[in-house]
């Protein structure tokens, strides 16, 4: 097989020096966990050096999902670029959506109707509590609880059906557009988000039962990877893991956005910063999820889904019959889209794995000129190394599923 | 692979061999966990228990590629990573299959730039290819029934008609 | 933003020149400053004890060519205290892109220095490892650049289906 040889070992020479000397002198061993493994969450790889089962030293050798997002998009128009955010951390699809059009609309300054801004905030929280059931499947399957696995994917297909509902599709949905959504939602949408809200606060229970007073769950977690608030932001950890270290740093309660100031809900904290308080943090804003939704629904009023400046977005089809204005503006907006200022923005949401920032820069034409996504796993696995030191294996699994990386997010 | 060499010249006996040892394949096929990106994630919904994927034979998806028959290449494949995978597929034990799920492994997808490999057929031949982005469960759950029904029509001796 | 005005007002009284340009787009705030300014400027930022910007959000750079400067760094910090994100902005030439590292004010510069170096080429003095962080190690030339081509393969439609078919690589074992 002549067509790819393995050329991915690198000379010991360029490693020298991520290993310690004892590595070199033979008394510690270096590992390959290597990309395709049941417990890395995707792609990673980790080079460990061990001291017999202690972990000396771990180096993450990320970008095996590296997909030239970033420069992907600088060839699409806006709106076409949007689809592409999907992809990125693909368990906060609408998430990502949302940063993006917030940072497209900052940049050409544009308007998003009550209703759009309302369902925006309750499907948001529905991924956030989507994502949060993957997390705690594959968190759980990690340390050999299956039947939490099966529980979190079940209520997550619930999850997904109203996704479905709203936009087609249950993952890539991209159904936030700049300027509001894309189209309006339907009709059995309250109902099943009601009846969600009803099923729901019971399964988090029936969660909680199985794993938090578990007590092989809890040799298995608490007193792992401890960190401090000081330490935990000098390693640039956001979201769960930083609040579990005491911490409320929210970037929804830091600076609102999309009505997010209208909502009572809480930030929870713990401690001791180890895999055991991460895990309480989830569950718990898991909680107040289900809070902020609840209130988004009482609250949803009715008026257009999107806004009306017919520059930036496209007429409804009816009107295409009657007005020619409409037909102009269709015509520019599919074949050039529409233009930028030029100039930078710089937005930043809260995903469900920390803080997910969008750098935006217009040059005055219809594509971005350079789209950057801050995006909390890349900057939350370079933690991993100082998190793991001291422990065990087998402890390392338990970490790294409790930072909750999406290898996507990190190497977009 | 022995028996059957030797009893491939009784025309008729192999016939109904084949059939045996063809349904015996399908009905345990053994998929390697190789989910690369956001089709894993399906991957993992049609394992869990609303669409269950262990009614098809395939329980538990292996971590190791010398224990698996099936390598469902779930999601989009960089250049990097193209080794790696190219690595894994070598060290199944023959007989193997791929199913490419996902269109970023049947064609390169939503992405066309420096760093995807356009089809994961550049470097392995595929048995199915299962369009969507991300494939519904369902549409795996086809794609598993195309390849047993694929894996059923297989011979050991390759028909006067050319067919293999 | 008056925190932000104050903070910008007393750099520009320390630092003077230093500061080229204050950028109000969009009412955010980002400075643009000269490279040997970026080391001073984020260490007082940090220690300043009312200031505090202790978080480092983003890093990232704009490739301008062919216009010269050429390339923009562009850095977020955050204050958590005052709940303010402020811009930076170093401009540098295509022939001389190089800065100081971060690493020492922000430890979290690391990986995102190694990103700037794999996906534009600029070097960071004084990293402690400086190697591709996304590509692979061997690959040659900084994706993101401008000059750098797209790399997209020929689109098969149905009319160019043979031509595309028969140039197109397929795994046959």
């Amino acid at each position: 097989m002549d067509m790819f040889e393995p050329e991915m070992e690198l000379s010991v020479d360029e490693l020298k020096h991520l290993v310690s000397q004892r590595a070199l002198e033979g008394e510690t061993m270096v590992l390959n966990m290597g990309p395709q493994h049941p417990s890395t969450h995707g792609v990673l790889r980790l080079l460990l050096e061990l001291d017999g089962e202690e972990i000396v030293n771990c180096v993450p050798d990320i970008g095996f999902l590296h997909t030239g997002i970033e420069k992907n998009m600088e060839a699409k128009r806006y709106e076409q670029a949007l689809v592409m955010t999907d992809r990125m951390d693909y368990l906060n699809n609408l998430g990502n959506n949302l940063c993006y059009c917030l940072a497209v609309e900052k940049l050409v300054d544009l308007d998003v109707p009550e209703r759009a801004q309302v369902v925006r905030v309750i499907l948001t929280e529905l991924q956030r509590i989507a994502s949060h059931l993957v997390w705690l499947g594959t968190h759980a399957l990690d340390l050999a609880a299956m039947s939490v696995f099966l529980y979190c994917f079940r209520e997550r297909e619930i999850i997904l059906d109203i996704f479905e509902m709203c936009s087609g599709q249950r993952m890539m949905t991209s159904y936030f557009r700049p300027g509001g959504l894309w189209r309006d939602l339907p009709a059995g949408f309250e109902d099943a988000v009601k009846e969600f809200l009803r099923y729901f606060p019971r399964r988090i229970q029936q969660y909680e039962d199985l794993l938090t007073r578990n007590p092989i769950y809890l040799d298995r977690t608490k007193g792992i990877s401890p960190i401090t608030s000081e330490q935990a932001l000098q390693h640039g950890l956001t979201g769960p893991a930083l609040r579990a270290t005491g911490l409320p740093l929210d970037m929804r309660k830091m600076q609102p956005y999309s009505g997010y100031e209208q909502y009572e809900f809480e930030i929870p904290t713990a401690s001791n910063g180890d895999v055991y308080d991460r895990y309480i943090v989830r569950m718990e804003e898991m909680r107040q999820s289900l809070r902020i939704i609840e209130q988004g629904l009482r609250r949803l009023p009715k008026g257009p889904f999107r806004s009306q400046n017919r520059k930036f977005v496209p007429p409804p089809r009816s009107e295409l019959g009657h007005s020619m204005e409409a037909v102009i503006h269709h015509f520019k907006l599919w074949t050039e889209g529409f233009r930028a200022p030029k100039g930078a923005v710089w937005v930043a949401v809260e995903s469900p794995r920390g803080i997910l920032g969008c750098y935006l820069e217009g040059d005055g034409g219809n594509k971005p000129y350079r789209v950057h996504f801050r995006t909390p796993s890349f900057a939350n696995l370079q933690a991993l190394p100082a998190l793991s030191k001291g422990h065990m294996v087998a402890d390392l699994v338990a970490i790294i599923s409790s930072l909750d990386p999406v290898l996507g997010d990190v190497d977009r | 692979m022995g028996v059957e060499e030797k009893l491939a010249n009784l025309g008729f006996i192999t016939t109904t061999l084949e059939k045996a040892v063809n349904w015996g394949r399908t009905r345990a096929m053994w998929p390697l966990l190789s989910g690369l990106a956001c089709c894993a994630i399906e991957m993992m919904a049609s394992q869990a228990s609303h669409y269950d994927m262990s009614r098809f034979g395939m329980e538990l998806m292996r971590p190791s590629p010398r224990q698996s028959d099936l390598l469902i290449v779930a999601g989009r494949l960089t250049r990097k990573m193209a080794p790696v995978l190219r690595r894994l597929y070598d060290q199944m034990p023959e007989p193997k299959w791929v199913i490419a799920m996902g269109d970023c492994c049947s064609c390169g997808g939503v992405f066309n730039n420096y760093a995807i490999v356009p089809g994961v057929d550049e470097i392995m031949p595929v048995d199915v290819y299962v369009a969507g982005c991300p494939p519904r469960p369902e549409a795996l759950i086809h794609a598993v029934l195309t390849l047993h029904e694929k894996v059923k029509g297989e011979h050991f001796v390759p028909h006067k008609e050319g067919q293999s | 933003m008056p925190f932000l005005d104050e903070v910008i007002e007393a750099l520009r009284e320390e630092f003077g020149s230093a500061i080229k340009e204050v950028d109000t787009f969009r009412d955010q705030r980002a400075l643009e400053i000269d490279r040997d300014a970026l080391i001073p400027l984020c260490q007082r930022l940090r220690d300043h004890e009312a200031w505090s910007f202790n978080f480092l959000a983003a890093l990232t750079a704009v490739d301008y060519w062919p216009q010269e400067p050429r390339f923009a760094v562009v850095y977020q910090l955050l204050s958590i205290p005052n709940k303010v994100f402020l811009g930076l902005r170093v401009l540098l030439a295509g022939d001389d892109a190089h800065l100081p590292t971060l690493e020492g004010i922000y430890p979290n510069a690391n990986w995102h220095e190694r990103e700037v170096y794999d996906m534009f080429g600029i070097t960071f003095d004084g990293h402690s490892d400086m190697r591709r962080i996304l590509m692979p190690h061997d690959w040659e030339g900084h994706p993101l650049r401008k000059d750098y081509p797209l790399g997209y393969e020929e689109v098969q439609f149905s009319f160019n289906y043979d031509e595309v078919n028969k140039r197109k690589k397929y795994a046959r074992e």
